[in-house]
């Protein structure tokens, strides 16, 4: 159990490590960071006292380090087109992003496992192959197809929910939320419900095969000949243990809703990381590029971790076995 | 999958062609109804896109051709459409199916090379992995194990962003289109590797493999030429999905702007640009791109599906 925390922990470092060697290429070898700090009319000599002062000179594996140690202070510059701390832009953006992902977990959990569930318990009806059959369209669709048939349906057609941005939002000290106002709400349904769209379809899914498998095992069949009601069998005890995996998954699922949230928000212009991502590529903002991801590769490393700890919370039968085999 | 040797000569064809009619796989084709419609439909795509100036009704490409007095021209059945134009004209008077059978050849071309060069460092470094073993494959299942906890597409972006700000954003068109590629292909060749050493890791020890080593065969011989054939059938199921995905994946950075220049527009580019129109009434220009996307991605998946059912039952 140590070793594999330990193992697990290292390995983490490795990936955040290669991640910021490739954040700190990107600063080291796209364009001259210089010419981006310093105007045209500057002279040489200046350019050059500059450099030295930055400890541009410094052999690259010192500037690593001196790189790694303040990413490790989040200081990640300042941006080359908005001119103002890199940290700043993301404080000002993560609760947007944060509040969308939050919202659409919450739609996915609470439709998926009813659906899933559903679908199992009635394998035949024929809303259960509506829903398998939808679900199948739901994965193949792209996200940004399905934010834009939503656009042209609701906000074109319909004319009922705004189309772009988070509405008026409610200063909170550091958060900013939109979920207090009534354009702020309005706002956020569309984007919510595209995020949660692949993810529902998906927890749905699994906990449908899931539960099949766990009602064919021999304690569901002792249950029903002990006589227990359908519904103590179902949800007592079959859901129960469909849980554990829908709960791992989830969890694994969160680092890709923050991935899928860069579509989404570029779909419907939605102020938060993923669109200052997108936005940064375009103009080539190296120190928001960087930060970014740096940030999006913590946040996975620290997902994956803390998912893999709780497998070990959540199932005592992997304390025994050999963890390597863990995921196969 | 069984060794089968016994290649036909060419004046048996006909008794061939009834073989593989009779075929499991040809069976179960003709026995799914949903199958065949989708085999119907993505031979339908791939085709128009491989024939696309013999079948598109117009050259969207070819400016003396194009009429900007044609632009906003709304679907034939649509009040004020034009019959020359079957779904409209986009904001520059270009025929939007024209368009959209273009786009396919960039969409298509661009998932069956991501596909190609996946499987292809995939398949390599599964084999080795499987093969060689030890170090080697440890280090390897590490980086695949660490990429896989990552979304697929979130990959894909990161690498396509990192790589476009190295080239630089003046950078010429053709650039752009390894840009995308190599980012696609770096985003799914986990997959074949960990599939193809799994199943290497069961043919190794075989006694056919041991017999090729007797005999003093070099490890690549073995690993081409015995291994390879062998663990085929899974690769072919995962190119199938993965097609899918890459069309996706392309479309999406695409969309995004930081896929295909926007010279070659792919789907994914004309829905891009379609999007501005769709507040001021020219739906068109962007949902028919979207719908054909959408067809095109399913279709793609439920073959992918059908295949994965006919070679591993288990799975179903």
């Amino acid at each position: 159990m140590l070793s594999f925390v330990l193992r697990r922990v290292v390995q983490s470092v490795v990936v955040m490590l290669g991640v910021a060697m490739i954040a700190f290429s990107l600063f080291t070898y796209v364009g001259d960071p210089i010419t981006n700090l310093v105007g045209i009319q500057t002279s040489d000599a200046k350019r050059a006292e500059l450099r030295e002062t930055l400890g541009l000179n410094d052999p690259p594996p010192v500037q690593f380090v001196r790189f790694v140690g303040r990413a490790l202070h989040f200081q990640f510059g300042i941006s080359y087109q908005q001119k103002r701390k890199v940290v700043d832009i993301i404080a000002e953006r993560l609760p947007a992003t944060l509040e969308l992902s939050m919202l659409s977990v919450i739609l996915a959990l609470g439709l998926g496992v009813p659906m899933g569930v559903y679908t199992a318990l009635h394998r035949d009806s024929w809303l259960s192959h509506l829903m398998l059959s939808l679900s199948l369209v739901g994965v193949s669709l792209p996200t940004f197809l399905i934010g834009i048939t939503l656009i042209f349906v609701f906000a074109v057609q319909l004319n009922l929910l705004p189309s772009f941005g988070r509405g008026e939002v409610v200063h909170l000290g550091f958060w900013t939320t939109g979920l207090l106002t009534a354009s702020g709400l309005k706002s956020t349904i569309m984007p919510a419900i595209t995020l949660a769209l692949f993810q529902m379809t998906l927890i749905m899914r699994l906990v449908r095969s899931e539960m099949i498998e766990v009602l064919r095992s021999d304690y569901i069949r002792f249950g029903r000949a002990r006589g227990l009601t359908n519904r103590a069998v179902h949800f007592g005890h079959a859901l129960k243990n469909t849980l554990v995996p829908v709960i791992t998954i989830t969890g694994l699922q969160l680092g890709s809703i923050i991935a899928f949230a860069i579509i989404t928000e570029t779909v419907f212009q939605w102020p938060g990381l993923g669109l200052m991502f997108i936005q940064a590529i375009n103009e080539v903002d190296i120190p928001v590029m960087s930060a970014y991801l740096l940030l999006i590769a913590c946040f996975f490393v620290i997902i994956n971790l803390v998912v893999d700890l709780l497998y070990f919370a959540v199932d005592p039968r992997l304390r025994v076995a050999r963890p390597t085999a863990v995921g196969g | 999958m069984s060794a089968s040797s016994a290649a036909p000569e060419p004046s048996r064809l006909s008794e061939a062609l009834r073989r593989a009619w009779d075929s499991d796989l040809a069976y179960s084709f003709r026995r799914s109804k949903v199958t065949m419609l989708a085999g119907a439909v993505t031979l339908l795509f791939i085709g128009s896109a491989l024939f696309a100036p013999w079948v598109a009704p117009h050259d969207p490409y070819d400016m003396a051709s194009v009429n900007l007095l044609d632009a906003f021209q709304p679907p034939v059945w649509v009040d004020g459409g034009d019959s020359r134009f079957l779904l409209g004209t986009d904001d520059l008077g270009r025929d939007v199916l024209s368009t959209i059978i273009y786009g396919l050849r960039i969409s298509l071309g661009v998932g069956f090379a991501s596909v190609f060069f996946a499987a292809t460092l995939g398949i390599t470094l599964g084999l080795i992995s499987g093969y060689v073993g030890g170090t080697v494959d440890a280090v390897i299942m590490r980086i695949a194990e660490v990429q896989l906890s990552f979304p697929d597409i979130l990959i894909a972006l990161l690498i396509d962003g990192t790589l476009r700000s190295f080239i630089g954003p003046g950078a010429h068109a053709n650039i752009a289109f390894v840009v995308v590629i190599s980012a696609i292909s770096l985003a799914y060749w986990v997959q074949y590797a960990r599939t193809v050493r799994g199943a290497i890791m069961v043919e190794k020890n075989k006694e056919y493999v041991e017999a090729a080593r007797v005999i003093g065969r070099s490890p690549a011989f073995i690993m081409l030429r015995h291994l390879l054939p062998n663990v085929m059938g899974p690769v072919l199921v995962i190119a199938t999905i993965s097609l899918a995905l890459a069309i996706v994946t392309e479309a999406t950075l695409s969309f995004l702007g930081v896929g295909v220049p926007p010279t070659q527009p792919s789907l994914g580019t004309l829905i891009r640009v379609g999007n501005d129109f769709l507040f001021s009434g020219e739906w068109w220009i962007t949902i028919f791109p979207g719908a054909a996307l959408a067809i095109m991605g399913l279709s793609v998946n439920l073959l992918g599906d059908w295949l994965r059912d006919v070679f591993n039952p288990k799975l179903r």
